[in-house]
């Protein structure tokens, strides 16, 4: 199960799901945190399913790498953390 | 009691006209999201709002206590594409609500430009695929925004399946038959930021905003990015308002509920400036379709003024006499004899991008 975790900022506009999901990757991962809940999805994801141009997600600490197909592969210890960028507030 | 919306930079104020005048009614709805738009059904009451949250996309929420509460809707939505360019929603540009024999009925013009449409108040949407098909859009652009838009809906009171959209930059469209065919009006207009050659090309005239007359819908009023234009037809072809003083650029056009004749504007300097003219802000009206204007200043400022008036930001009421303009400077202006006179009801509001009275 890999571990995620949402800005604090979120919580104004949606309740957030349970934190641990499973998934080979990010987009998988994120599409079972997301499952029951499409809105909180667009929060995140543009109509495209990419990562909105100013919110980041890191993997185990660093920023993902594809940002376009969410493909970075993820391990069961793995923590995501979705964090609004600092641009484009 | 008449009331108003204000959609603001940082969320959505009401305001009602009481004893003691115009009064803000509480704290804002959605403190600190943008609101791009605002629409309070004249049919049963409902209460849209368009967001654009900077980080988290834009959102549409939906009222059904006129502000007491709120839900959120899943707005329109682009369909999954393996396109790279694939496109997202990236504002709720405009939002209309439809025809009177057509209850539950909601439109939404986005960019990037497309019109989509709701049966059920909101809940799920529909693109207008005829019109985003056109090959035409290829040539459609962006004025100020990164991709142009659809910000004007006007829907016909005698014929629900006539459609006048404006967009920026990309033309008028009209639809006879509820957008199943889209042809171009708009034949009048002259761009003078296109190449030698191209002034008249339909594709690529900016209308910054167009209303329909309610008495009269073949009364079409454009503001559009080089002048103030009037048109007979229903949007199909205008006339050029000449020589308005102080300036015929602008973004806002209201007309009057009762008399397609009259209608006001809020004039700027043009293009690249966006600034009261000789930093004195004033409001024009015409009496005489286009033909000849009147400047209001009664009421608004004196000296110095760097207020833009945004195109959703001056609006009028049902009864013709309720006039409120809003600016980017976060002030708002109230007007009840038909824009003569004007109380300053707020210096202090964030930038204010669409208003709405209750109908």
């Amino acid at each position: 199960m890999a571990k995620v975790r949402f800005t604090s900022h979120l919580v104004r506009h949606r309740p957030l799901p349970a934190a641990e999901a499973t998934g080979a990757t990010v987009a998988e991962v994120l599409a079972a945190v997301f499952a029951g809940d499409d809105l909180l999805r667009g929060y995140v994801l543009d109509d495209q399913g990419r990562v909105r141009k100013h919110v980041n997600v890191y993997l185990d600490g660093a920023l993902i790498a594809d940002r376009l197909r969410l493909s970075d592969p993820v391990t069961p210890g793995s923590e995501i953390y979705i964090l609004q960028a600092l641009s484009g507030g | 009691m008449a009331t108003l919306w204000v959609g603001s930079r940082k969320g959505l104020f009401r305001f009602d006209e009481g004893p003691a005048g115009w009064q803000v009614a509480g704290p804002p709805a959605f403190l600190a999201a943008p609101v791009t738009q605002v629409l309070d059904d004249p049919r049963d009451g409902t209460l849209y709002i368009a967001l654009a949250h900077g980080h988290f996309g834009c959102k549409l929420h939906r009222s059904l206590d006129r502000g007491a509460t709120w839900e959120e809707l899943k707005p329109p939505a682009f369909a999954p594409s393996e396109a790279p360019d694939a496109p997202t929603v990236e504002m709720l540009w405009c939002l209309a609500a439809g025809g009177r024999d057509q209850p539950g009925v909601i439109y939404a013009g986005t960019l990037p430009g497309a019109l989509f449409r709701s049966e059920d108040r909101g809940e799920t949407w529909v693109i207008n695929q005829p019109l985003w098909d056109r090959p035409e859009r290829a040539r459609w652009f962006g004025a100020g925004y990164d991709h142009e838009g659809i910000h004007s809906i006007l829907v016909d009171p005698r014929d629900s399946r006539h459609l006048v959209l404006g967009v920026s930059i990309g033309g008028v469209w009209i639809t006879r038959d509820g957008g199943a065919t889209w042809d171009l009006g708009g034949r009048g207009f002259e761009a003078d930021y296109v190449p030698e050659g191209q002034e008249t090309d339909l594709v690529q005239q900016d209308p910054h905003l167009m209303v329909m007359s309610p008495s009269d819908p073949d009364r079409v009023w454009c503001q559009h990015h080089c002048g103030i234009y009037v048109s007979d037809d229903g949007g199909w072809s205008f006339r050029e308002s000449k020589d308005v003083k102080p300036s015929s650029f602008g973004f806002a056009v209201a007309v009057h509920p009762r008399d397609p004749d009259r209608a006001w504007f809020a004039p700027a300097r043009k293009d690249e400036y966006r600034i009261p003219v000789d930093g004195r802000l004033v409001m024009t009206e015409t009496r005489d379709a286009g033909r000849s204007f009147h400047i209001h200043d009664a009421g608004l400022p004196e000296g110095p003024a760097w207020d833009l008036i945004y195109r959703h930001a001056l609006v009028v009421d049902a009864t013709g006499d309720r006039l409120a303009m809003g600016s980017t400077t976060g002030s708002l202006w109230l007007s009840g004899d038909g824009g003569a006179r004007w109380d300053h009801v707020s210096a202090h509001l964030p930038p204010i991008a669409a208003l709405a009275f209750a109908p």
